[in-house]
């Protein structure tokens, strides 16, 4: 674990605004709020060089209620904007707020193309299976048969699972976290922050009031233990209560096998590695399912790779260290002209 | 002899693999440093692999040149090259009777002509008995005169359009050296290429000069122009050029959001050359990323673009409607082409006016300007740029395929000679709030993420009058449409009044907007040589119009709008003025108009008063 001693220049309520937050009460929104918060403070961040940028959606009022620097734009569109902004000023630490509906359905192709570039950028991903600000539709990532005001009879279409998503446009960065716990939020969106790239973090989300519970099973106290896999690289793949139940791969799949049971030592158990570059099991970790498997949580995968601000800005230098004009008066009077006099 | 002449028309036509844009290009360039006005206009054709020798494999390339009076790329040819039959008939329908048409009779076979949709021979059964016809065996004087040079039969090929380039230069006394000095600077690895080609542009040069058909050769004399450093540009690289100088007169980086659409994206390839000015270009994923990115980029301080033409327009709407919102400084370039929907990509219109101006759900009102001809695309590239940042509005400026593509001599300005853009930024902080305002202007400020004690939020919900806060009160709602009103409505007070041509006359105005500029001028301009009652005046500031646009109108009898659609600009005109009657002469071909046309209707309407 890490330890815990950092100088906070500002405490986590002084990067919230003065503006009332209007969430509903107990929606799971209040958390993350906290997290980042609490996240920008202890990477003393400054209020000025945080920028947030969200699309359209209940999670999407969240930079008004941050003192910091922050653009509410148009449906589906955060990673254009936030994509411009982070090309326009390398030095902000930017940050995506978008939900389900915003970066799967109307902001989907944005979202893969943004993953593909990997500006540096951390996307909070707010999934919460449900259109909230439009009063409970069905959304991307509702499971297949779901009812909801836009289908009483139930839906009949597959939905997309954030991670698979991500990693097959090639993400560098993948996490997922509940709202229900942020520590875990705050020591996974620091290492977003920290990864140069674009770093999608999904966040399991409770919309309380079209959607409550979704996540429940995953969550609540009593099942957590058993339900969901904290994953930290370099640590074996153990979960549950007394931490004995762990993740094997079993020829081309992973299964679930509890120590001390078939001669199961420690040394069965995978170890995570989010950096591996080869993003095979990190993929087969994202599609772990209830009930047969625990939800895999944390970081899933974090490599290294060129930015794609960095990389612009890097040819961009090189042409203006490398140019054979010094002005554009000089282009202006290049080549094929000729005077009258 | 030599006989001379005011002014030409040049067409050089062929199958899209025959070199004919470079050949005019070449013609272009010397002739252009010879003096002369000039005009060109390039005309590819639509598909990308049309069978060779079919007309919509012909590729053309028009140029017309003069010592004065040259305002457009003119109405027909004087003299056409065709390299081809196929070349010959996609431009039969635009000869006048004399013009001059050389073709290479080499091609004439039977199998060609049939390919290129001729049922007998146009060189036998009359079809041509109004022309001149100059029958030259190109391609064989081709070969025969590089045969010892051991190319391969398609290298020699390849080298005809120099023959006829040669001939041309013949025709009209213009020195070889420039294209000579071209080929052993672009060949200058290649000797052997660069020999061939110079040798065959001589060979065309001493065949003109040789064969008899030509019974003169002519001299147009140079113009008469401000003394300055002049080179060739087209519309979209004067755009491109405007925006960069306007991004380093405002100390701000220029920033280009943009996905590639006929006919804009040469806006895209020129800025992308130029990096080492400092511009950042993101090639989005779609137009909605496009204008998205370039919002996303002014929020954080840059001179943020994007390029487009009418479809991507259509996709971007929304996030225009957000820049409105957002009080951010933003310039859309829409390069006019054919619509509705694909439309005719590669011909020009003015048909997306309307969409300019009323594209957007709500009240939600955008500065429009257009450019006039291609060099003065510098100019109202860089006017954009400057109403976007003073006024911190978006500013869509209007250009179309006919000026983007076109060509003509441009005087170099320097960035001495261009004025400073002022961005509206806060140095106070105890005088800042969101959208708080310049008195004046009605600008907010312009201050951007990375600067201490400023952190703000902004976005496209409504907004409460000086704090930018969100705000769902029914009056805020009212004042603040009324102010995004206003605040447009006063760039009106940084623009020139409008002007007009031939104050005098009373009995017709004619009033054109954009690209269209040239040929209108020169239409009015041969009108007013013979009558005293025929004025001109052209918008370029669509809205706000200038603040005059009002007492123009009054004292002319007839009042007609000419525009390359159904009737746009005359439709909102109508509707600020109901006072006028504004008369429409509309042409919807995909293609300019013609002086000719033009001359006709004018008079028509001026002998309709006098009757
Ligand atoms: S509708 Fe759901 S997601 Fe939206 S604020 Fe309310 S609880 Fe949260």
């Amino acid at each position: 674990m890490e330890t815990e001693t950092i100088q906070c220049l500002l405490k986590p309520k002084e990067y919230g605004s003065d503006q009332e937050v209007k969430w509903c009460p107990g929606c799971g929104d209040y958390a993350v709020l906290n997290a980042v918060k609490k996240t920008l403070s202890e990477l003393n961040i400054p209020k000025e060089k945080a920028t947030f940028i969200s699309g359209i959606g209940c999670s999407s009022r969240f930079p008004y209620y941050m003192d910091c620097y922050g653009f509410h734009t148009i449906h589906g569109r955060a990673a254009g904007v936030a994509t411009g902004t982070k090309i326009a000023n390398p030095d902000l630490s930017v940050w995506m707020v978008s939900g389900d509906g915003d970066s799967l359905a109307i902001g989907g192709n944005h979202f893969i193309h943004a993953v593909r570039r990997n500006v540096d950028i951390n996307l909070l991903l707010f999934n919460n299976e449900i259109y909230g600000l439009t009063k409970g539709q069905y959304s991307p990532t509702s499971e297949k048969g779901k009812v909801t005001k836009s289908s009483p009879h139930g839906t009949v279409e597959e939905p997309f699972n954030p991670g698979e998503l991500a990693l097959g446009s090639n993400s560098r960065f993948f996490a997922r976290v509940p709202d229900t716990d942020v520590k875990m939020m705050v020591e996974v969106f620091k290492q977003a922050e920290q990864h140069k790239g674009f770093s999608v973090v999904e966040i399991l989300q409770n919309c309380v009031i079209f959607n409550d519970k979704i996540h429940a099973t995953l969550t609540a106290k009593e099942t957590k233990a058993d339900n969901q896999l904290f994953l930290k690289h370099g640590e074996p793949m153990l979960f549950g209560a007394e931490n004995t139940k762990g993740i094997r791969l079993n020829g081309l799949e992973l299964e679930v096998v509890t120590i001390g049971e078939n001669g199961i030592t420690e040394a069965d158990i995978l170890v995570h590695d989010a950096e591996n570059e080869n993003k095979t099991l990190q993929y087969m970790l994202t599609q772990m399912k209830l009930l047969e498997f625990p939800v895999a949580m944390g970081v899933i995968r974090n490599v290294k790779a060129t930015t794609y601000d960095e990389a612009l800005h890097n040819q961009r230098k090189h042409e203006m260290e490398n140019s054979k004009f010094n002005s554009l008066d000089d282009l202006f009077l290049s080549g094929n002209t000729f005077k009258v006099k | 002899m030599k006989t001379e002449l005011q002014k030409v028309v040049i067409k050089f036509a062929g199958d899209s693999g025959d070199g004919m844009q470079l050949a005019g290009t070449l013609f272009t360039d010397t002739t252009a440093s010879i003096g002369n006005q000039i005009a060109t206009f390039p005309d590819y054709p639509s598909e990308i692999r049309a069978p060779q020798g079919t007309v919509a494999g012909v590729s053309g390339f028009q140029v017309h040149f003069g010592t004065s009076g040259v305002h457009s790329i003119g109405d027909a040819p004087d003299v056409l090259i065709a390299m081809n039959p196929a070349a010959l008939n996609a431009n039969l329908v635009n000869l006048k009777p004399e013009c001059t048409v050389i073709i290479d009779s080499d091609s004439f076979s039977k199998k060609s002509l049939e390919k290129a949709g001729f049922e007998g021979d146009p060189l036998e059964d009359g079809t041509l008995a109004e022309y001149k016809i100059i029958e030259a065996p190109i391609t064989s004087l081709t070969k025969t005169s590089i045969a010892d040079l051991g190319l391969d039969n398609k290298s020699m090929v390849r080298c005809k359009n120099m023959f006829a380039l040669g001939m041309i230069f013949w025709l009209f006394n213009e020195p070889l050296e420039q294209t000579i000095e071209f080929f052993n600077q672009k060949f200058g690895k290649k000797p052997l290429i660069a020999q061939a080609n110079i040798t065959v542009l001589k060979t065309g040069h001493n065949f003109a000069e040789t064969i008899e058909a030509f019974k003169t050769s002519f001299i147009v004399p140079p113009a008469k122009k401000v003394a300055g450093v002049y080179r060739n540009i087209t519309g979209n690289e004067a755009t491109a050029w405007g925006l960069m100088a306007a991004a380093k007169k405002a100390n701000r980086d220029l920033f280009l959001g943009t996905y590639p659409i006929t006919p804009a994206t040469d806006i895209l390839h020129e800025l992308t050359k130029h990096k080492w000015s400092g511009v950042k270009i993101f090639q989005a994923e779609d137009e909605i990323a496009g204008v998205c990115s370039a919002i996303g980029a002014s929020f954080a301080g840059d001179l943020a673009i994007t390029t487009t033409s009418g479809p991507g327009m259509a996709l971007k709407t929304e996030a225009i409607g957000l820049a409105i919102m957002a009080e951010l400084p933003l310039v859309i370039v829409n390069v006019q082409r054919g619509g509705p929907s694909t439309g005719l990509p590669t011909k020009t219109e003015q048909s997306d006016l309307s969409q300019a101006l009323f594209g957007r759900n709500g009240d939600s009102p955008a500065v429009v300007i257009s450019a006039s001809t291609p060099a003065t695309c510098f100019d109202w590239a860089f006017e954009a740029c400057r109403i976007a940042i003073e006024h911190m509005t978006p500013v869509i400026l209007l250009t179309e395929s006919y000026i983007a593509n076109g060509a003509e001599p441009w005087k170099v300005k320097l960035l001495d000679e261009l004025e400073e853009i002022c961005p509206n930024t806060c140095n106070n902080v105890e005088e800042w709030a969101p959208y708080k305002r310049n008195a004046e202007t009605l600008a907010r400020k312009w201050v951007t993420p990375g600067t201490p004690g400023y952190e703000h939020r902004i976005g496209g919900l409504e907004k409460e009058d000086v704090t930018g806060n969100v705000s769902y009160m029914p009056l805020n709602h009212e004042k603040m449409i009324q102010i995004r009103d206003e605040k447009v409505a006063r760039v009106a007070n940084s623009i020139p009044l409008q002007r007009v041509k031939g104050k005098n006359a009373n009995k017709l105005l004619v009033v054109g907007w954009g690209g269209q500029f040239g040929v209108i001028f020169g239409a009015v301009n041969e009108l007013q040589q013979e009558r005293n009652n025929i004025a001109f005046t052209h918008f370029n500031y669509i809205n706000p119009l200038p603040k005059n646009t009002g007492e123009i109108f009054e004292g002319f009898e007839r009042i007609v709008v000419c525009e390359l659609n159904n009737g746009q600009f005359a439709n909102y005109l109508q509707a600020q003025f109901p006072q006028f009657k504004f008369e429409r002469y509309n042409k919807m071909q995909g293609l300019p108009f013609k002086i000719k046309e033009l001359k006709e209707q004018f008079n028509e309407i001026l002998e309709a008063g006098d009757a």
